[in-house]
Formats: C-alpha cells, sequence, structure tokens
C-alpha cells in the first residue's frame, strides 16, 4: 500500500524509503551552493571520524619550548601559550563538536518522536500539555536557560546535551505531532484500522516511516546550532571543560591572548566557520528541495 | 480584537507562569539537598544555611513555589548570595546597557536588511540579488560571537578604529555610541541577513498578488505601488520575526558583552555562573524571558493592528 508524503516538508506525494533519499542525493549533485555545502560537510565529518590518524602533532602535548610560535610550515595555525599545535586541536576539536552535535541531536529526535507521535495519535490532554511545553522552552533564550542549568549541574559534555535535548526535543515533538495529526485521518490509515491493525502497528508501519526521512534531514540542519551553542559555551569558560580541545576553548584562549597572538582566535574561528557554512548551504538546499512552495517562490 | 488581546496575554502570563516554575524547580530536580546542589562542594556551612532561608527550604514546595512567585509579582528577585544585595537592582543596573545593544544591534540589521531585501525582490534575479542571496545565507549562518571577535581583532586591536572593551563614559552620549559601534555589528549582522531573506520572499509572494496587478493596469509608478502597496502587506511577517528576534538578541548580548568587556545582563549572569551565585542567575534569567515573552505579545499585537486579514478573522 503506497502511503503518503511526509507533510510539514516534502507536500507532494512521494514515496517513502529509499527512492526519497536517492531523489534527494540526485538533486543536490546538480546544485552547485548545495554541493559546496555537502562537500565542507565532509570534510568536518572526515576531520571528526579521522582525528586520532591525520593530526600532525599530538593536540594533547605540551610544548613549552615552541610556545607562541606564529603560523610557519612547521605549525600551519601556530602555537598556542603552552605550545600545543593549534591545527592539530582544531582537527581533534571536530571530533568534540561532532559528538555533542550528533549525540545531542539524535537524543532530542528520539524524544521528539516519541512525543510528537504520542501527542498526535494520543489522547487531547497529552497533545495540549506538549504545546505548553513547546511553548514554555521557546521563551527562554537558549543561552540564558543553557547558563542557569550549568550554574545548578556545573559545565561537561552531559550538561550540555542535556541543555539542547531541552530545547530541540519540543521543536521535533511539535513537528511530528503535526504530521502524524494529518497522517492520522487520511485513507490508508482508515484502511489499515479497518483491516484490524493496531496503534503501535500504525504509528510502526505507516506513520514513522513516512516522518523519520525528512525528519533526519531537518534535524542534521540542527547539528551547527547545537555546535555553535557549545562552542559559545566553551567560549565563555563554561563549555566542556580543558584539556578538551573544544573549538570555542581555543577562541577562549585565543581571545585572552589576542594582542599577543592574534593567530589562535584567527585558527579558532575558521572551523566554525566552515562547519556553519557547510550545513547551511546544505541545509538551504534540502531545502529548497523538500519544500515546493518555496522551490517556487525561489 | 480586544478578546484576542486578551488571550494573547492571557497566553504569555501562561508561559511566564510555567517559565517561572521550571526556573523555580530547577535546583530541586537532582536527587540530594537543592543547597549543596546548587551551592557546589565547596561552599562554605554558612552558605548553604544562608541559602536555605534565601529559598524557604524548610518549608513545603508548593508552599515555596507560591512564595516566589509572589516575590516576583512584588519586583523582589531574592538577594545575592554574597553580596547580600537585590538582585533587582543589580539587573536593572545593567539592563540598560544591555538593551542599548539590542537596540543598535537590532536597528541597523532593520536599516539595511529591510531595503536590501526589497531591492533584491524587485531586481530578481540580478546579480545584487545573487550576491544579497550568498551574503545573507553567510551572515545568518556565522556565529554571532566568531563575527564580533575577529571584528575586534580587526576594528579595534589591528585598527585601532573603535575601542576594545568597556561601555564608554557614563555621561557621554558619544562615546557611549562609539563603544556600542562593534558590538551592535556582530549582533546585527546575522539579523541584516535574515531580515533581507524574509523580506524578499514576502515581497515575491506580495508582488505576484491580483491587487498589484491591478495598481499596474492602473499605471502607477512601479516605486509607489513597492513602496505603498506591496511592502506594508510584505512587513507583516518581519514584524513577527522581529518580536522571535529579542530572544536571539539576549542569547547574542552574552556573547557580545563578554568579547567587549561591556557590562549587560549576559555579564552578569555569566559572572553568576562562576560563583554558583544561583539567585541572581534565576532573577537574570526570569527578567530575559519576560522581556522575551513581551516582545513576542507585542509583535503578536502589533500584527494583528496593522493586518486587516488577521483583524477581521478575530
Amino acid at each position: 500500500m503506497s502511503a503518503p508524503a511526509f507533510e510539514i516538508a516534502v507536500g507532494g506525494a512521494e514515496p517513502a524509503h529509499g527512492f526519497f533519499a536517492n531523489r534527494l542525493i540526485q538533486r543536490l549533485l546538480g546544485d552547485p551552493l548545495g554541493l559546496l555545502g555537502l562537500s565542507l560537510v565532509l570534510l568536518v565529518l572526515f576531520c571528526g571520524i579521522f582525528a586520532d590518524w591525520i593530526t600532525p602533532y599530538d593536540p594533547f602535548k605540551i610544548a613549552v619550548p615552541e610556545r607562541m610560535q606564529p603560523p610557519s610550515l612547521v605549525h600551519v595555525m601556530g602555537t598556542d601559550s603552552v605550545g600545543h599545535d593549534i591545527f592539530s586541536r582544531v582537527i581533534k576539536g571536530s571530533q568534540i563538536a561532532l559528538v555533542v552535535g550528533v549525540l545531542s541531536i539524535a537524543l532530542s529526535l528520539a524524544g521528539g518522536l516519541a512525543a510528537g507521535l504520542a501527542a498526535g495519535y494520543g489522547p487531547r490532554w497529552l497533545d495540549n500539555a506538549i504545546l505548553l511545553i513547546a511553548d514554555t522552552a521557546y521563551s527562554f533564550p537558549a543561552v540564558m536557560l543553557a547558563l542557569a542549568v550549568i550554574t545548578i549541574l556545573g559545565s561537561d559534555l552531559r550538561t550540555i546535551v542535556l541543555v539542547v535535548v531541552i530545547f530541540q526535543t519540543p521543536v521535533y515533538a511539535r513537528l511530528v505531532r503535526t504530521s502524524t495529526l494529518a497522517m492520522k485521518n487520511s485513507e490508508f490509515i482508515f484502511a489499515e484500522r479497518s483491516l484490524g491493525a493496531g496503534s503501535v502497528r500504525i504509528l510502526v508501519r505507516h506513520i514513522l516511516p513516512n516522518i523519520i526521512g525528512p525528519l533526519f534531514v531537518l534535524g542534521s540542519m540542527d547539528i551547527p546550532s547545537v555546535i555553535t551553542l557549545e562552542a559559545g559555551l566553551s567560549f565563555l569558560g563554561l563549555g566542556i571543560p580543558p584539556p578538551a580541545p573544544s573549538w570555542g576553548r581555543i577562541l577562549y584562549e585565543g581571545y585572552n591572548l589576542i594582542f599577543d597572538a592574534p593567530w589562535i582566535v584567527v585558527a579558532g574561528g575558521i572551523p566554525l566557520i566552515i562547519t556553519t557554512l557547510g550545513f547551511t548551504f546544505l541545509g538551504e538546499s534540502l531545502r529548497d528541495m523538500l519544500d515546493p512552495k518555496l522551490r517556487r517562490m525561489v | 480584537m480586544v478578546v484576542y488581546t486578551i488571550q494573547r496575554i492571557g497566553l504569555a502570563l501562561l508561559i511566564c507562569f510555567v517559565a517561572m516554575t521550571v526556573l523555580f524547580t530547577l535546583v530541586y530536580v537532582l536527587p540530594g539537598d537543592p543547597a549543596t546542589i546548587a551551592l557546589g562542594p565547596r561552599a562554605t556551612a554558612e552558605t548553604v544555611a544562608r541559602f536555605r532561608i534565601e529559598m524557604g527550604l524548610d518549608q513545603p514546595i508548593p508552599m515555596r513555589l507560591a512564595n516566589f512567585i509572589g516575590m516576583v509579582l512584588q519586583g523582589n528577585l531574592g538577594s545575592d548570595l554574597f553580596s547580600r544585595r537585590p538582585v533587582t537592582t543589580m539587573v536593572m543596573e545593567v539592563l540598560p546597557h544591555t538593551l542599548s545593544l539590542i537596540a543598535a544591534g537590532l536597528g541597523w540589521a532593520v536599516l539595511i536588511g529591510i531595503p536590501l531585501g526589497c531591492y533584491s525582490a524587485v531586481r530578481r534575479n540580478s546579480f545584487i540579488d545573487k550576491f544579497t542571496a550568498v551574503i545573507s545565507v553567510g551572515a545568518i549562518s556565522i556565529p554571532s560571537f566568531v563575527v564580533g571577535i575577529y571584528a575586534l581583532l580587526i576594528f579595534a586591536v589591528k585598527l585601532n578604529w573603535f575601542p576594545a572593551m568597556g561601555a564608554g563614559e557614563p555621561d557621554d552620549s558619544l562615546d557611549r555610541l562609539y563603544h556600542l559601534v562593534l558590538p551592535a555589528f556582530a549582533l546585527g549582522l546575522g539579523w541584516v541577513g535574515y531580515l533581507a531573506r524574509i523580506v524578499r520572499a514576502s515581497m515575491l509572494e506580495v508582488m505576484g498578488e491580483n491587487h498589484i496587478r491591478t495598481a499596474r493596469a492602473f499605471g502607477l509608478r512601479e516605486p509607489r505601488i513597492v513602496l505603498r502597496y506591496a511592502l506594508r502587506i510584505a512587513i507583516l511577517p518581519t514584524v513577527t520575526l522581529l518580536g522571535l528576534a529579542i530572544g536571539g538578541l539576549l542569547s547574542g548580548t552574552v556573547f557580545a558583552e563578554k568579547v567587549f568587556a561591556r557590562p549587560g545582563i549576559g555579564q552578569l549572569v555569566v559572572d553568576m555562573v562562576a560563583s554558583r551565585n544561583f539567585p541572581v542567575v534565576q532573577g537574570a534569567v526570569l527578567v530575559t524571558v519576560g522581556l522575551f515573552v513581551l516582545a513576542t505579545l507585542l509583535a503578536d499585537l502589533v500584527v494583528a493592528w496593522l493586518d486587516p486579514r488577521v483583524r477581521a478573522s478575530l
């Protein structure tokens, strides 16, 4: 039985599963800006996955005689106040950025999917409760709530992941809820129900496959925001504690030496710019493809 | 419209109430003694005891919540754990700096972003349009604190055109304005991109509508059509966005105040996080939530007031 497409983003009728992904990749390869975004994202992914093998120096090695050296052929991005090779730390930092980004978005997606399916298919009171929680989560300036949570829990990886989950789960829950509500009353669901299918089977076998593909795309586009939040908190000295070479930490150390060693802040900002630009270009391209209304407008 | 206004104010109050509850219960979500959790293991017995009294930990939780909300409604946000100063006073001292930074950041974003979006829509597919599209995406995606640090490095450290830190002399308006330039630039750059994109998309939609075609058929000049008929409608989504922008800008000011060593609510919170001074953090965050909720409420009411279609549907 053919199923209708994702209500929020896709709009038109397309079958789910592999066909969706294949068409997306084909169209992405034909868009220069999307291709540039994809290349930058792949570069960050490559650095993150192979960081332990491709760093020219040990990113944690302290070499005091080589401290505060400007960029050169030996140290491409220079060294910091204790002689760390900054380029190696930037590469290693991509691993931290990806772990924070992927882990927190994956947990938020899982939570949002469960809550959204329950809200869309479950009782009305649950729906109302989830909407109120979502509205309240939106009413907090993100960094401010993060700072309040850090005051209580202290700054580490778990706290940052928790903050992201608090913010992102209601966003995905709302999206999934809207889709579920729209699909709940479609003919193929009525047909399934009349054939005796239970709620769990309908949710898992019919509604979920239609939501999950575009939701993953949307989730992956939120990864740079999470990376930026982590870097921002680390820049404030409240992110992942040292010696982990988070990009924000590099910026924090560089900021304190901005008059004597300006290359450190420059180096700390570059990977953030590459990551955010890459994901944004890729996201823009994917969004144009997924949203026919927007495509017509642009 | 009156009913809608009352409903919308009711929703805003409900959200503020839930936000107050969330902030209040934050110290109770973990197992263990809230005073020890909030203050950390290195807190002295005296500080812990003071915190217990401050937070009313000897009373039942619903009573504490009611007391907390009652205090907030009277403008009392508690007091600093260490200096004993009222949090309301501490927040009010720095709030004007934050508000002026937000106003300046948003102000220049509006002044540049809206005309840019309008021009891009009118000259669709021109070089300026394509250039604006790429620049907008770039401006949106680069984190504001990275823009701030790079701006500090280039314009303050290297070129020495602008001051690197502080908010300027309190009684010298020009000096304060001078100190505001770089932080406002860093804070507003992303919003220039956002506004340009929203206005462009909205203008393109409006320019295709029947009343614009009719205006053209009547021989009205293009600038009049754009400014008098199209922009008036196309600006409405921007008003909603400006309300939402306050939340993003309040987050952005935390970084801008840190980068440019400016006093402000963000800087206050960051300083207090390090010393785990939860009452100050709680109070300051609550004020930012209040500001954000108020901004979105005003934006919604302005849109309802400006747009006859929305007004008619109420």
